[in-house]
């Protein structure tokens, strides 16, 4: 079986490096049927790789133990999910989930452009498939999943499986690398189009709007990724914070950074003709930062945490990045003459600064993380003594650059096309600058005295009351017209132009996130050592232990404290933080109890217990205000990117005069 | 003023601005990797600067007293003496015999007063299957 597999892997292989050859030859020669053998090609490997994956799944939930994977990452004991969620778990399985999800990507988008974009699709079938084959090299040779444990010399027979980290054993881990490796192979099919038009020399938008789409859900998913994560390091690491500017966790947000830029410069090119190579640098960036973070996160060059093991393939992905990134400055640099602007900047007030701004703004981030991720090996190779920075480096850069990108969140879509008047801008911006400083008073008064807070607050207030204008006066135009009623309106407003109004919900979600986010400033800790029926306090919470009990199952056994919260005088519920060691990886971890509220959340975690003779619980007990508003953050964005999606009513309307491509640009905005 | 140059002017406060910051963020943060035996030998200069230490975690060295945890961390033949009194939890995977990285100053006593730990276990990153560890599951109390 695992013969099978490897087979089918070493197949895809030499179909992938097929594929690149015929379809470049078949379009340099004009020969149709070697650019449509490499698109069989193509779904041949999906196939392949289809199979090699479940084999793959087969041997994990059937403990095939044998096979190196999985003896390494599953266990008899762990439920389905999680032996289903072992093929991710792991070097080679996650490497396989890779090539697997670019080939389904590629088949799709080999399929739904049979008949389209003939000029570019050889070399966009020729580009995913160099990526393919890059991939495929890796877990066909270095890191091969149906490697078998060769019993005898120095090895026993492997009875049962390690198991999967027990840290990873938790719903959203389940689902998060999935969706973040979704985000990262996603970015190349907008990177295959840009460099495949570059290729063609085909000018004009053509990539943009074929890629609209994937750039939009690939984003959606990245952020469920990035989100997922936080998600999971919150409820699950036990030390209450949901981002560490970790270099793993640095590495997933570095390309979510890029992709963000390019979402919004591309509309300077739809609807401007402008910043043409800037789009073609940032789908590159996007591109290779996803790369890098895969590199980063498998090659144990830059230590973190989350702890993955050293690997020979560092040497792979640095060849791999070199090569490509040199190939895309050639082209871009080649083939400027293609990438003219067609309009210029006119004014500091104007949307189009706006858009510079933001991703100027962005780009900074964007470096700023990447700089101190790899610090430690800068500094390495410069002065030799290696220094890493830590995460108050990240937050005094990032937090004035989120505030500023906020407040051009509020300012951008108001803000006219070409050139504003001052006049026009107090009267789009009086309301909503109005509230943003009473709310920034209030709370000042109320006696909120950090500096950022104070600003990120009152700019929350501003992005929503701009956000809440624009869906009102768009809405009541309707109402006005058609005698529907106000909410039917803005359904009829955002279907109207589901970009722009999902936009704009999306928008509100990044709000909310920044409201999370704002919480952190007035977090409360304390740590307690206690006993049965003790009693402590922490913000208006009162704690009493009623009970210290212990256990154990298949899987791993535990030590909880049932704790009773009392909010004022009433009981407001019980948490069971919980400590579980699990027996295969003979590894600790900590199931922490939250009491979810919408105004703050009450976190308790079981840390252990002392060893002084004592033999103490000791409880950590942690209030961090508004944090839930992360998670509904998450919720509204998605709901926006999934709005984006919609088709709009109005191009479905303007479709059957044959102007589809200008619609978008005369379109209506504000009936 | 030409348009370019108020873009230029505004460009160039928002990068001089950020550089400012960073500049400033990574003097204030940065921290030196040091092994146990560099550190021993360091002069006055390790009173002063960040510093980070990793090594294993000596077996049963783990003593915790209220908010503070105090360990011994062990690189070849070289102990120091590590007591952490940070308000972060310690990470689940901080125990006996685990690779740690301890981020703090060293006290004028010698002891390395950390205010930052991150672990990972040895066990679970180093044995390959089929060659099992000595069981570490410490006793219930």
């Amino acid at each position: 079986m695992e013969n099978l597999g490897a087979v089918a892997i070493l197949l895809a292989l030499c179909l992938s490096a097929y594929a690149v050859l015929a379809s470049v030859t078949g379009k340099l020669k004009n020969k149709p049927l070697l650019v449509l053998s490499a698109e069989r090609a193509v779904y041949t490997i999906w196939l392949l790789l289809a199979l090699a994956s479940g084999l793959l799944v087969y041997a994990l939930l059937n403990g095939d133990f044998r096979l190196s994977y999985v003896a390494a990452h599953s266990n008899r004991a762990m439920p389905v999910l999680y032996k289903f969620a072992s093929w991710w778990g792991g070097m080679e399985g996650s490497l396989l989930l890779w090539a697997f999800l670019l080939s389904t990507y590629s088949a799709v988008v080999v399929f739904t452009n049979r008949r389209k974009l003939r000029t570019i699709m050889p070399y966009v079938t020729a580009i995913l498939m160099g990526v393919q084959c890059f991939f495929l090299i890796l877990i066909a040779f270095p890191e091969s999943p149906f490697q078998v444990l060769a019993v005898g010399r120095g090895i026993t027979e492997v009875p049962d499986g390690n198991g999967l980290n027990p840290l990873l054993q938790y719903w959203t881990m389940a689902i998060h690398p999935p969706m973040l490796y979704l985000g990262y192979v996603g970015f190349v099919v907008p990177f295959a189009f840009a460099m495949g038009s570059l290729i063609a020399r085909q000018p004009g938008d053509a990539w943009i709007h074929t890629t609209r789409r994937w750039t939009i859900i690939t984003w959606g998913f990245q952020t469920t990724g990035i989100l997922l994560g936080a998600g999971w390091a919150y409820a699950v690491l036990g030390w209450g914070g949901y981002w560490g500017w970790d270099p793993v966790e640095n590495a997933s947000l570095l390309p979510w950074i890029t992709a963000t830029a390019f979402l919004h410069s591309v509309m300077m090119q739809e609807k401007k003709g402008m910043m043409k190579v800037w789009n073609m640098v940032l789908i590159a960036a996007t591109f290779f930062l996803c790369i890098f973070g895969t590199f980063l996160t498998r090659s144990g060059i830059v230590g973190s945490v989350h702890a993955f093991a050293q690997s020979p393939i560092g040497k792979y992905f640095v060849a791999f990045l070199a090569v490509g990134i040199a190939a895309t400055v050639y082209l871009i640099l080649d083939r400027l003459d293609y990438l003219k602007s067609e309009s210029q900047l006119e004014s500091v007030l104007s949307r189009e600064s706006s858009f510079l701004f933001n991703n100027l703004m962005l780009l900074a981030s964007c470096f700023a993380v990447l700089w101190g991720t790899i610090f430690p090996v800068i500094s390495e190779a410069v002065t030799g003594e290696k220094i890493s920075v830590d995460a108050p480096f990240y937050n005094r850069v990032n937090v004035p650059i989120g505030l500023f990108l906020l407040l051009l969140t509020g300012v951008g879509p108001l803000i006219a096309w070409r050139r504003s008047s001052v006049e026009s801008l107090k009267r789009a911006f009086l309301i909503p600058g109005v509230l943003a400083l009473v709310t920034m008073a209030v709370l000042a008064v109320a006696g909120v005295r950090h500096f950022y807070a104070l600003m990120s607050l009152g700019l929350c207030m501003f992005v929503t009351a701009t956000v809440v204008t624009e869906f009102w006066k768009g809405a009541r135009a309707i109402a006005a017209r058609t005698g529907q009623n106000l909410a039917a309106a803005m359904i009829e407003l955002t279907h109207r132009n589901t970009r722009r109004y999902g936009g704009y919900i999306v928008h509100m979600g990044i709000v909310f996130l920044f409201l999370g986010f704002t919480g952190h400033a007035f977090n409360k800790d304390s740590t307690n050592d206690v006993r049965v029926g003790d009693k402590f306090s922490i913000g208006r919470y009162e704690l009493k232990v009623r009970d210290l009990l212990d256990g154990d199952n298949d899987n791993y056994s535990w030590r909880r404290a049932r704790i009773d919260v009392f909010a004022g005088q009433s009981l407001a519920g019980t948490l069971e933080p919980e400590q579980r060691m699990y027996k295969a990886s003979r590894q600790p971890t900590s199931e922490v109890a939250i009491r979810r509220r919408l105004n703050e959340d009450l976190y308790l975690n079981f840390a252990g217990v002392t060893n002084d003779g004592r033999n103490l619980a000791i409880i950590q007990a942690y209030v961090f205000p508004l944090v839930s508003w992360i998670w509904v953050g998450f919720v509204t964005m998605i709901a926006g990117t999934i709005i984006c999606l919609i088709p709009p009513k109005v191009r479905m309307q303007y479709a059957r005069t044959e102007v589809v491509g200008y619609v978008q640009k005369h379109a209506p905005v504000n009936p | 003023m030409n348009k370019y140059v108020k873009f230029g002017l505004l460009i160039a406060l928002i990068i001089g601005t950020l550089v400012w910051l960073a500049v400033g963020g990574v003097n204030e943060t940065k921290s030196y990797y040091k092994t146990v035996a560099e550190l021993q030998q360091m002069g006055p200069d390790a009173r002063t600067k960040r510093l980070r230490v990793a090594g294993d975690v000596e077996p049963g060295s783990i003593v915790r007293r209220g908010k503070e945890v105090e360990f011994m961390l062990a690189q070849q033949d070289r102990k120091i003496r590590v007591v952490y009194s940070g308000s972060d939890p310690l990470p689940d995977t901080f125990r006996d015999s685990a690779q740690a990285v301890a981020d703090g100053k060293l006290g004028d006593d010698g002891v390395f007063r950390a205010n930052r730990i991150q672990a990972k276990c040895a066990s679970k990153y180093e044995a390959k299957p089929g060659q099992q560890a000595a069981p570490v599951y410490p006793p219930k109390s």
